[in-house]
């Protein structure tokens, strides 16, 4: 089996370094998430409310960014893409 | 009146016993043992008859005798050629070539005194 | 107010679309015209099966109950899909190179296409869902009873049970006729997922439409109702770190593990880029399905009477202020989460219990074989059938059992705690290859069993199945294993507490006997197919020479997968391999592709035994495991094979061409053979005849004549006698009858001897020999004789034959430990090479001018000598001269 290359061409490092945003995401996520077990005795507030949904939303948008420019250098062909079958 | 035999031959014994036989007889025999350079001699001495050996070292009795017979004077040369091989093949190979006589070794003395007698009008 | 006649009378007309839109999708697919329906969008939608009733009337009673906790219900799952790189991508990846049809299958798959572990796993599937199919139903009644006040209509609340089994059987109808259309399960279900796609909008715009209406229409405004939720009740519900975490986790485990869900996502995936799609637009659906529960909730439990149920509250709310037509949408989305549920739960049920549980059974109670009379297929679609049928019963029986009492969320959350137990094996199968076989199914079980004593039949309610002793005291009275508080941990959540240990037991179990235990080849195997699945999506293990017929093969192929599809598979295979026929050869390749699709209809478990049963080995052996195990080493050895086979070849053309070359030659050598013996013969007797005539006649001859002639004479027949003997030692040295005469010599004198002989011969001139007599001392037992008489032979051919100006050989003696080489060099012209290889033949004497004397039988004999003493004599090339070795052992008994 042939090695891979030690060093990639500039659009190959950019890609690897969107699937490590793709996989510190959800990490980033449930660290959003078991935030308000810091402050867990006030009861359910509306500030709360407000907190949680704002940062779900911000985790749907990034998860949609990336995913598009994933799917798209997808579509340019490399290795480790997500590929129809 | 030609008495004159080349005789073409290269086992040393052989060339003995015909040179005593035929000079016996009173021919003037002279010998040659090599076959690359039988033909020139051929042509240097003008002998009336040839005896020539088929196993030659450097070229074959054979070779001679299609280049006496391709040289317009000396194609009506008598050649007398004698083999120790004795095949049938040999034999037809060499009347094609036009060879006078063929004989096969051993021969009587007799045999070959006669032959080139008839040969030469003798 | 709505009459309930009329609600039942939508209720059904929307059953019949669905019906319709089913039907029609799967139309649309069969003529190909389905390209839409394979959106990412509908895909994302599809996924919506994990709302079911529960989240759709469930989530605002949980609200109103526990405050903010509902929300971990959506935020596990969010993590898992906005974390699809990690091992959703993966397990897609899988499921379509290894053809997987449901969780228990891609379990069983990689441990090794165990069927234990398969049968496991649909235990605790169908375990862990039929509570929550009996939670839809129980959804469907409540929702039926609001609309249904006493007394009016034919349906009275005493007929919810009546009205629950109807519910039941219609699903199962909808189900048997869309869910097992066709066997193979990744042509998938286009029906099923489309209507489950118009669900999920019906369900999310119900929803959405009762929040605006309740925020907008009752509140008075986003910003009013964030005021009423700082003073609610709900304000005095603090997060619960341990149950926050809790169930954060349990509903990442069950997007993963609950079967519907696996169904949607990994099952009925199409394309792995629709899951790029759904990380983000699935998330988004939940979002917005969250969105108004909370001020559901909280208008809910202000305005409306108090006792009143909460998770109604989505019902109850509109119709109070008399929106009967947005109460009755509402009532269509719960409608919807709960049908859209129990189908897609029912397929994914079915296709395990029929896979790992009906069919291995029929195989083993028909021992001879899958070619037995009968249609496996039309067992495999009835197995299927009734499995849904079961299914559907089941969850109706829990429903009538539990009495339909519990709050919603409480069974969800069991359900969710059983399936997660699948979870340690998961991951283990498709993250680590140290995973085992014995390690999955002993987790698997140690945590099944905690969970089932910890959380499962306590929550039948004391006295059910465990007695409020038990519950109060533990087991026989030991306290440290009462089921709510192992080791006395009597604080925690029942819940919490039933996570925490069943889930340390399943993973503290799975990866210590994982890490004790020895994996066999084809675990091994699988493991590494799926962990390293982007590596290489290579083929699943082989099937190496099977000895299986054709026919055979296509009997059972028919009988799964219909004639027509099993006979055009056959022959499309065939004319792959270029035949003529209808049935290819049965290579490993098409055993291989053949398993993998009779796996899409009956699992890798399953579709590996039969073919096995057919191929005559019901496993592969660790050889043919190896050998598929790594490919590039395969390619890697098949290619030096190759080559070393052309490289052999070319070899054996070479010596081929050489022994032609040699054979033609010495024909040739055998044909001049009689002309050549005769010419030997001849010549000393033609010299013999003239001088014997000569002396006969007896006329004047001198005596020196008469003495040189009788010389003359004597020396031809004394040649011919020389020449007569050498072919006579030849025939007897050939036919290996001569005796060898072994006796200790010294190499030296054997040497001189040969010297002095052939300077006498030809009377010492002109040939300068080279020797050293120190090198010479070398003691042999061997045939002295004849060993001189090889000496003597190559001596006088460097004396004949050698035509440098000054003539020289150089004898050099080498000695090993058990033999001798002796070279004799000439610095002369050599041996041609075209000539070598014939000069140990008769006769082979050379076309050279000097070639006098001799009959060529010198180099022939010197080989015949060699042999018989136990060595060998070749010629040397390259040595600038004719050089010969001879090599002889030093004793000749030790050659022997």
């Amino acid at each position: 089996m042939a090695r891979a290359p030690l060093f990639l061409a500039r659009q190959g490092y950019r890609r690897r370094r969107l699937a490590d945003m793709a996989r510190l995401l959800p990490l980033f996520g449930l660290w959003v998430f078991l935030l308000p077990l810091l402050d867990a005795d006030d009861g359910l507030d509306a500030a709360l409310l407000i907190y949680l949904f704002s940062a779900w939303f911000i985790l749907i948008a990034a998860s949609a960014l990336l995913a598009r420019r994933l799917c798209a250098d997808a579509q340019t062909g490399d290795a480790e893409g997500p590929r129809s079958r | 009146m030609g008495k004159h035999v080349l005789l073409i031959e290269d086992e040393p014994n052989i060339i003995e016993a015909i040179r005593f036989i035929l000079s016996r007889d009173g021919w003037q025999v002279d010998t040659h043992s090599d076959g690359m350079t039988a033909f020139d001699r051929v042509g240097a001495l003008r002998p009336d008859i040839v005896i020539l050996d088929v196993m030659l070292p450097g070229r074959s009795g054979f070779d001679i005798l299609r280049d006496i017979r391709a040289d317009p004077e000396l194609c009506a040369l008598p050649v007398l050629m004698l083999t120790a091989k004795g095949q049938v093949k040999d034999r037809e190979m060499a009347e094609r070539m036009g060879v006078s006589r063929f004989m096969a070794k051993p021969f009587s003395n007799t045999e070959v005194l006669s032959s080139v007698r008839e040969l030469t009008g003798g | 107010m709505i009459s309930f006649d009329l609600l039942v009378a939508i209720c059904l007309v929307y059953v019949i679309f669905l019906f319709g839109v089913a039907f029609w999708a799967e139309r649309r697919a069969a003529r190909g015209q389905g390209g839409w329906l394979r959106s990412p969008a509908i895909y994302t939608l599809s996924l919506s099966v994990y709302c079911t009733a529960w989240t759709f009337y469930g989530a605002v009673g949980y609200a109103a109950r526990s405050g903010l906790e509902f929300v971990t219900i959506y935020l596990g799952p969010t993590l898992i899909l906005v974390g699809w790189w990690w091992t959703l991508r993966k397990l897609v990846r899988i499921a379509k190179t290894q053809r997987i049809t449901s969780i228990a299958d891609l379990v069983s798959s990689r441990y090794g296409k165990s069927n234990m572990l398969g049968v496991i796993v649909t235990l605790i599937a169908v375990v862990g869902t039929t509570p929550y199919i009996a939670l839809q139903l129980q959804s469907v009644t409540l929702s039926f009873a609001v609309f249904a006040p006493d007394g009016v209509g034919p349906w009275r609340p005493t007929d919810l049970d009546s009205a629950a089994l109807t519910v039941a059987v219609g699903l199962a109808l909808f189900t048997v006729l869309f869910g097992t259309r066709n066997l193979d399960a990744n042509e998938r279900h286009h029906g099923v997922v489309t209507a489950i796609a118009v669900e999920a909008v019906v369900k999310l715009v119900a929803l959405l439409a009762v929040g605006i209406f309740v925020v907008w229409g009752i509140a008075g405004g986003a910003s009013a109702v964030l005021e009423r939720i700082d003073t609610s009740g709900l304000s005095e519900m603090p997060i619960l770190p341990g149950r926050w975490m809790a169930l954060t986790f349990l509903a990442a485990a069950a997007i993963l593990t609950l079967p519907r869900m696996f169904q949607v996502l990994v099952v009925e995936n199409e394309d792995e880029r629709h899951l790029a799609t759904a990380s983000w637009a699935f998330p988004a659906y939940l979002f917005l399905m969250s969105l108004f529960v909370v001020p559901i909730a909280v208008v809910g439990l202000a305005e409306m009477p108090a006792g009143s149920n909460p998770d109604l509250f989505v019902l109850t709310l509109p119709m109070a202020h008399g929106r009967e037509g947005l109460a009755t949408l509402a009532f269509l989305g719960g409608f919807s989460s709960a049908t859209s549920m129990v189908i897609v739960a029912a397929i994914a049920l079915s296709t395990m219990v029929s896979n790992h549980i009906v069919m291995p059974l029929f195989l083993h109670l028909t021992r001879s074989g899958a070619t037995i009379s009968g249609d496996v297929r039309k067992l495999v679609l009835r197995a299927r059938r009734v499995s849904i049928g079961a299914v559907l019963f089941l969850g109706y029986l829990y429903y009538r059992l539990t009495g339909g009492s519990e709050a919603l969320a409480a069974i969800g959350l069991i359900s969710f705690a059983g399936v997660a137990q699948v979870l340690p094996a998961l991951l283990g199968a498709v993250l680590w290859r140290g995973a085992t076989r014995t390690g999955a199914i002993t987790g698997l079980v140690a945590g099944f069993v905690v969970w089932a004593y910890t959380l499962f039949l306590p929550s039948f309610g004391e006295g059910a199945v465990m007695g409020a002793r038990l519950l109060a005291e533990g087991p026989w009275g030991i306290g440290w294993l009462r089921p709510q508080a192992l080791f006395g941990m009597a604080g925690l959540d029942p819940l919490v507490h039933a996570v925490v240990f069943s889930m340390a037991a399943n993973v503290l179990v799975f990866v210590l006997v994982s890490l004790f235990d020895f994996p066999s080849p084809m675990e091994r195997l699988q493991g590494a197919q799926f962990v390293n699945v982007f590596e290489h999506s290579t083929a699943a293990q082989g099937w190496s020479q099977g000895r299986a017929e054709a026919e055979d093969l296509l009997l059972m192929a028919q009988r799964i997968l219909g004639a027509e599809d099993a006979q055009s598979l056959f022959q499309r295979a065939a004319v792959a391999q270029g035949l003529q026929g209808y049935l290819p050869e049965i290579t490993p390749e098409f055993l291989q592709s053949l398993e993998r699709i009779l796996a899409g209809s009956v699992g890798a478990a399953t579709a590996h035994a039969m073919v096995g049963q057919i191929v005559g080995r019901s496993s592969v052996s660790v050889e043919d495991l190896m050998r598929v195990a790594d490919e590039t080493a395969q390619m890697m050895e098949y290619s030096s094979q190759l080559e070393a086979k052309s490289e052999e070849l070319a070899r054996t053309a070479r010596q081929l061409r050489e022994a032609n070359e040699k054979l033609t030659e010495l024909s040739v050598q055998k044909d001049a053979f009689l002309s050549q013996i005769s010419h030997e013969l001849r010549t000393p007797m033609t010299s013999i005849r003239a001088f014997s005539e000569i002396l006969m006649t007896g006329a004047d001859l001198s005596s020196g004549e008469f003495r040189n002639y009788s010389r003359i004479i004597h020396e031809e027949s004394l040649r011919l006698t020389r020449l007569l003997d050498d072919l006579l030692d030849l025939s007897v040295l050939e036919n290996g009858q001569v005796t060898l005469n072994a006796q200790p010599v010294m190499l030296h004198d054997l040497i001189e001897r040969a010297v002095v002989a052939t300077a006498r011969l030809q009377g010492g001139q002109g040939l300068m020999i080279h020797r050293d007599p120190e090198a010479e001392r070398v003691e042999l037992v061997t045939d002295g004789d004849r060993l001189s008489q090889v000496f003597i032979n190559l001596i006088s051919n460097a004396q004949k034959y050698c035509d440098a100006g000054a003539p020289e050989l150089t004898i050099r003696v080498c000695r090993t430990d058990s033999a001798v080489a002796i070279d004799f060099i000439d610095n002369g012209s050599g041996i041609p090479q075209k000539s070598q290889a014939i000069i140990f033949e008769k006769f082979a004497r050379l076309s050279d001018p000097r070639s006098a004397g001799g009959a060529g039988l010198g180099l022939a004999i010197c080989r015949e000598i060699m042999v018989r003493l136990g060595g060998s004599i070749v010629y040397l090339s390259a040595q600038g001269g004719a050089a010969f070795r001879l090599t002889l052992p030093l004793s000749l008994a030790e050659a022997a």
